[in-house]
């Protein structure tokens, strides 16, 4: 058998080389394109009084979308509230019980519960909440993104858990420490950096959802800080103004939809900030 | 005679159905090196963990028989207890990554929740420091993760940590086998100074250590202990015949 020439080895690796860096390029095309077009359309409408007023009635020149940012981190600070509790303690207990009836049964529940769509978390969000409380609210809507970021959570704390080498357990566990206090005190702390990514990441994936705050928050024209009304969110807002058949509401809309963007993009920056400060070294 | 730390009376350790300890008894004499040698995968290290307790927290893991610590039935004591009298040092260095030198030499006091004065701390620190042969490698660093250390010095970092909770007994699971010559010499002269301070159980595969170090030995062998005496005899002098073989190299 003759081997194939050296020249046409190179030729092969050039070539080979060539494609991974065009097909890595298209993948980021898109990310680019969408920046570039929302930078386009949106960074005109971003001005001080656009940030700090409030939206004003159709025929009204100017406005802004101050309630809505606020709205959005209120609506993102009560999801975390209740997703982080409870998805690193349901992490915690994937990780220590690798095996077992309820582990492998709640597991399959996280799975399921990350493919579930958001309209759907967000009808059953309306029916747990809203119906029995009898009203839209910021609550339901917070409770609906918390139920999104989830199994998120919980994800990346059992995966950053199991790596974390069983000595460092054993040399908690030989002192004399408690099994609580050794997952707490010494587990967690070891895994922080990537369990606060993942929490970061999930908020930045729940920032912008639509759906699950259609019959949940539903929107608000007002300025509000009370969870049990309903409240607006930029995405929401963005879904309202942009299907209106406004053209001032329009450019609102696209004004939002880059401080959506920004917003989201500053929570990435920061994760990577996080990843590398945190980041405990074995 | 010398007098006992530690009694094992009868005991028989089980993975499942799997018996890896078969009816040991020994007495581990105060303030010496006791070394316990076998080739791998006899029980050697399944018996030391017996000893403070963390055997029994692999599944399916079981034991019978006593464990005497100074006529107390550390089976019948809280193990949390149990491992603060009992410290334990690993085959491999494992500091905690998150912590400074100072943090992970108090690391015992702080997880357990106990409070310390400051000065109560910093004197613990040094004098544990001081105990494993670190202090003046680590006094200027002592704010610095302990990770940042070679591996001897870990170990090192490890040893003052385990002393730091003042046990009665300490005991090395292979304490060498991860380093290399130089920082085994290291903790070899170590451990021979600590055997004032407290009680050692040594478990080590490698015979040249158990001769350099240790007062008595004991030769594990399919989970039975084989022999036990003083070291110099042993070594020269074996009763048992798979003492002996093991010794020349025969098997192991």
């Amino acid at each position: 058998m003759k081997e194939p020439s050296i020249r046409r080895r190179i030729v092969y690796d050039k070539s080979f080389k060539i494609v991974i860096i065009l097909l890595t390029f298209c993948s980021i095309l898109p990310m680019l394109f969408i920046l570039f077009f929302i930078t386009s359309k949106g960074v005109s409408a971003i001005n001080w009084n656009f940030l700090t007023q409030l939206p004003r009635p159709v025929g009204e020149i100017g406005g802004g979308i101050s309630n809505a940012i606020i709205g959005t981190l209120l609506l993102i600070g009560i999801g975390t509230a209740f997703s982080v509790p409870v998805g690193i303690l349901a992490g915690i207990f994937l990780s220590e019980n690798r095996k077992g009836k309820l582990a492998s049964l709640t597991r399959l529940c996280v799975e399921t519960l990350q493919g579930v769509p958001s309209i759907v978390i967000g009808i059953i969000a309306y029916i747990w909440l809203v119906v029995s409380m009898g009203s839209f609210s910021a609550l339901s809507g917070g409770v609906a993104l918390g139920l999104m970021m989830l199994p998120v959570i919980i994800t990346a704390t059992e995966q950053t858990l199991k790596l974390i080498p069983g000595n460092l357990k054993e040399a908690s566990l030989a002192l004399g420490v408690s099994y609580p206090r050794t997952i707490l005190k010494v587990i967690l702390p070891a895994g922080v950096s990537s369990i606060v990514t993942g929490i970061l990441l999930s908020i930045a994936r729940v920032a912008g959802e639509t759906a699950p705050l259609l019959f949940t928050a539903f929107g608000s024209p007002f300025m509000s800080l009370n969870i049990l009304k309903p409240i607006n969110s930029l995405p929401l807002m963005i879904f309202n103004y942009a299907t209106s058949p406004y053209p001032e509401w329009h450019t609102l809309a696209w004004g939002a939809s880059f401080a959506l963007i920004i917003l989201v993009l500053g929570l990435n920056l920061f994760t990577k900030i996080v990843t590398k400060r945190w980041k405990v070294q074995f | 005679m010398e007098s006992t730390v530690l009694k094992i009376e009868n005991f028989s350790a089980f993975f499942g159905e799997n018996q890896v300890l078969k009816e040991v008894s020994l007495s581990i004499p105060q303030n010496r090196i006791t070394a316990i040698m076998g080739p791998s995968g006899c029980g050697k290290t399944t018996l030391i963990r017996c000893i403070n307790r963390m055997h029994e927290l692999i599944p399916d893991a079981r034991v019978s028989g006593k464990i005497f610590l100074d006529q107390e039935d550390i089976y019948a004591t809280d193990p949390i207890i149990v491992r603060r009298q009992i410290g334990m040092v690993f085959q491999k260095p494992n500091p905690f990554p998150m912590m400074s030198i100072y943090d992970n030499v108090i690391a015992g006091y702080n997880l357990n929740g106990i409070r310390l004065a400051k000065d109560e701390k910093d004197r613990i620190v040094e004098e544990s420091l001081r105990k494993a042969a670190l202090w003046e490698e680590v006094k200027e660093a002592l704010y610095r993760r302990g990770t940042f250390l070679s591996g001897g010095q870990q170990q090192r970092l490890c040893i003052s940590r385990a002393l730091a909770m003042g046990p009665a007994v300490l005991l090395l699971d292979e304490p060498t086998s991860a380093l290399d010559p130089k920082a085994t010499s290291h903790i070899e002269e170590l451990i021979v100074q600590l055997k004032d301070t407290v009680s050692i159980i040594l478990v080590t595969h490698n015979m040249a250590q158990a001769a350099r170090v240790s007062d008595f030995a004991a030769f594990v062998y399919l989970g039975e202990l084989v022999e036990f005496g003083p070291t110099g005899r042993m070594f020269t002098a074996p009763k048992d015949k798979r003492t002996e073989e093991y010794l020349t190299g025969k098997f192991g």
